[in-house]
């Protein structure tokens, strides 16, 4: 049985990986597009503007009330029906999962550069350092070791959650898995698979999460 | 002729609670003003309302003639009113000569070799120039202030102000920072002092400005301030200073 | 573009009962999600010679991977084995699998968290290793642990929403049937919407208030 498994898999290997692929463009691209608005909504909500801070938070309500797997079907099938405009599954769920992520990592580095001590910031504003000099010089630079363990568990989640794409249609590495299961019946071993496959790429980031949140947790 | 710091009726308010009201103040190029005042009597708050970092609600302020207000490019006027904090606020994450530098070459665009030079020559008076490529974590508290002192005074100020730069540290290192602004002092420089530290205080300022619940309750030159205060309230203070100093022996059980 | 209020209305009753499973799913895996995370905590915390590396097997395991992966692993490999459940057991399986490793670290923290100042200072006055536990350490650890636990609690409720996909009838999979039915496409979306805002932007908002309340209470940091 173990043999004939493993041909199986040796087999649909080319299958496989071109769904893997899939996947991972997604997840990579989510996280790309995550972590530059995640950076960028953590400083808008830090300037502390009015005008800025209440359609943010609402943004962040937003995401947080309606579960990602929602968001995923509004976005499929609500976007024809409001603009006419049909976007390709594939892009459905990387803008929802970018749109998702940026909310999760613009929370942490919203707290990241709040938990700085606030002489900082003055003792920056004293020298005449303008906001972008304030955030990029002096700011960004020391949130950077309390951000990056909590971020790395954002990339996480995003990976995991890009398996929701499959229910919309994305032909991911699930969905050719179903596909082969379709065909040969082997529910046990492409699961299995499915279950190492995502372990074995989340696995490694949220040991490393944990390493430099030790490593780097100083008082 | 026009003083370079002009209060007028100042006011400020935090919420509902009054922290400085009607505060009228002038500073003239090169006086040394330090203000004295128990806790709450919004010294630190008035100094802060000289940079930009806190704003009033009622009165005026002028730097240079020009007047100061919730649209003025406080940039601008930062490079020219320099500040040192309590808790000296080095940037930990770049070494003392970065820190240094920061402003002149970001802000001001000033030529590298330049700024280096002014920086290196004020490290060298301090005794700190070996400590330029030290991070702020390696150095002691009394050379972190210095160190701080000198970021402000890179910038080219024609004024500091001090906030209770003393106060956090160490006894044993109060001696080299109150050195550095009496060195400054001595210079020319025109600043404005929060202290408690009294002698200092008697040392180094042309003028004392006594504070209490937000208005200028005394003003004098420190020699008449210390040894004739005219008003009740900064008798008492005063007398809770002398206290300290004069601690009666206790009673032997 | 209208509305059709009428349909909406129509199909009420059926949204109100898809609420209820998606209640009922949630409390259930909340529960025993809740169990499976004591059993496991008094395993670390007892440091149980064979029992605490599955433990912390169990969790890197779980915490890992998708529920989507969990749940369909269980729903349509375990089969092939004989093991052969309905979507509703299914889905309590996966999301206790799933939970149960998520709360376990909520409460392996929350002890942790306790400083060790409290431990200390129970040591000095006398206190043995299980008045130690019953008297200092776990009741701090259980108020400490209280935000993260609900926040996981709210988590777990919204993740339902994945268990629809196993023909479970909770609000997701209600209005993909609808949509398919009656194509009324716009109408059970936007029921869906306003069906999530009420179940979860208020429990998100209730989760804030209590950070904010045990942030002045008695543990300052």
């Amino acid at each position: 049985m173990a043999s004939s498994g493993l041909e199986l898999l040796w087999v649909s290997a080319p299958q496989l990986a071109r769904g893997a692929w899939q996947t991972l463009s997604i997840s990579a691209s989510s996280i790309a597009f995550a972590t530059l608005g995640g950076i960028a909504y953590g400083v808008l909500r830090q300037l502390g503007k009015r005008w800025l801070d209440v359609p943010l938070r609402i943004y962040l309500e937003l995401f947080r009330a309606i579960p990602v797997l929602v968001w995923l079907y509004l976005l499929f099938f609500g976007l024809p029906i409001f603009t006419g405009l049909s976007l390709p599954s594939f892009w459905c769920a990387v803008l929802v999962l970018s749109l998702w992520g940026a909310s999760e990592v613009g929370e942490v580095v919203r707290g990241g550069l709040q938990s700085l001590p606030r002489g900082q910031r003055e003792a920056g504003l004293a020298i005449g350092l303008s906001a972008p000099q304030l955030y990029g010089q002096v700011l960004l630079p020391q949130a950077l070791k309390r951000i990056t363990p909590p971020t790395i568990n954002v990339y996480t989640r995003i990976i995991k959650t890009s398996s929701l794409a499959v229910l919309i249609g994305v032909v991911e590495v699930i969905k050719v898995g179903q596909q082969i299961i379709e065909r040969t019946y082997e529910s046990l071993l492409i699961y299995g698979f499915l279950f190492l496959f995502f372990f074995l790429l989340c696995y490694p980031l949220s040991a490393a999460s944990r390493v430099l949140e030790r490593r780097w947790s100083h008082a | 002729m026009t003083a370079l710091i002009e209060l007028s009726s100042f006011s400020k308010r935090f919420g509902d609670t009054p922290v400085l009201n009607a505060v009228d103040l002038r500073v003239e190029r090169g006086e040394v003003v330090v203000i004295l005042g128990p806790s709450g009597c919004g010294k630190s708050t008035l100094l802060r309302c000289l940079n930009g970092l806190e704003t009033g609600h009622a009165g005026k302020l002028h730097f240079a003639g020009r007047e100061l207000n919730g649209k003025t490019d406080w940039r601008d006027v930062r490079q020219r009113i320099g500040m040192v904090f309590q808790s000296y606020h080095l940037f930990p994450h770049k070494t003392v000569l970065e820190n240094l530098l920061l402003g002149p070459l970001r802000v001001q665009k000033r030529s590298f070799g330049e700024a280096l030079a002014q920086a290196e020559a004020l490290l060298e008076r301090v005794g700190l120039l070996d400590k330029r490529d030290a991070y702020p974590r390696q150095l002691s508290g009394g050379q972190q202030q210095r160190i701080a002192i000198l970021r402000a005074l890179c910038m080219n100020p024609e004024v500091m102000l001090f906030d209770e730069v003393t106060a956090a540290l160490d006894p044993e290192m109060v001696k080299e920072v109150l050195e550095v602004i009496l060195d400054l002092a001595e210079g020319g420089m025109t600043m404005l002092i929060v202290t408690h530290e009294m002698a200092f205080a008697r040392a180094v300022a042309d003028r004392i400005l006594f504070m209490d619940g937000g208005v200028i309750a005394e003003q004098n030159d420190p020699e008449t301030f210390f040894s004739n205060p005219q008003t009740a309230r900064a008798q008492q203070f005063l007398e809770k200073f002398s206290y300290v100093e004069n601690m009666p022996k206790r009673k032997s059980p | 573009m209208t509305f059709d209020w009428h349909f909406v209305l129509a199909t009420l009753p059926a949204f109100l009962k898809a609420v209820g499973v998606t209640l009922q799913v949630g409390a259930i895996a909340i529960a025993s999600s809740l169990l499976v995370a004591l059993v496991n905590s008094a395993i670390l915390v007892l440091r149980a010679p064979l029992l605490r590396p599955l433990v912390k097997g169990y969790v890197e395991l779980a915490r890992n991977t998708p529920l989507l992966i969990q749940l369909f692993f269980i729903y349509f490999a375990l089969p092939a084995a004989g093991i052969r459940l309905s979507g509703f057991a299914s889905a309590i399986i996966a999301m206790t699998f799933l939970g149960g490793a998520y709360l376990t670290e909520v409460l392996r923290a929350g002890v942790e968290a306790v400083p060790r100042a409290q431990i200390e200072s129970g040591l000095a006055i006398g206190l043995s290793r299980w008045q130690l536990l019953r008297h200092v350490i776990l009741p701090q650890a259980g108020i400490l642990s209280l935000p993260a636990l609900f926040a996981n609690f709210i988590f777990l409720l919204k993740e339902t929403t994945v268990v629809s996909a196993v023909a479970v009838p909770e609000i997701l999979y209600t209005t993909k049937s609808y949509i398919a039915l009656y194509y009324k496409t716009y109408e059970m979306l936007a029921v869906m919407t306003a069906l999530c805002v009420l179940l979860f932007l208020p429990l998100s908002l209730l989760l804030a208030r209590l950070e904010r309340r045990l942030q002045h209470g008695q543990f300052g940091a």
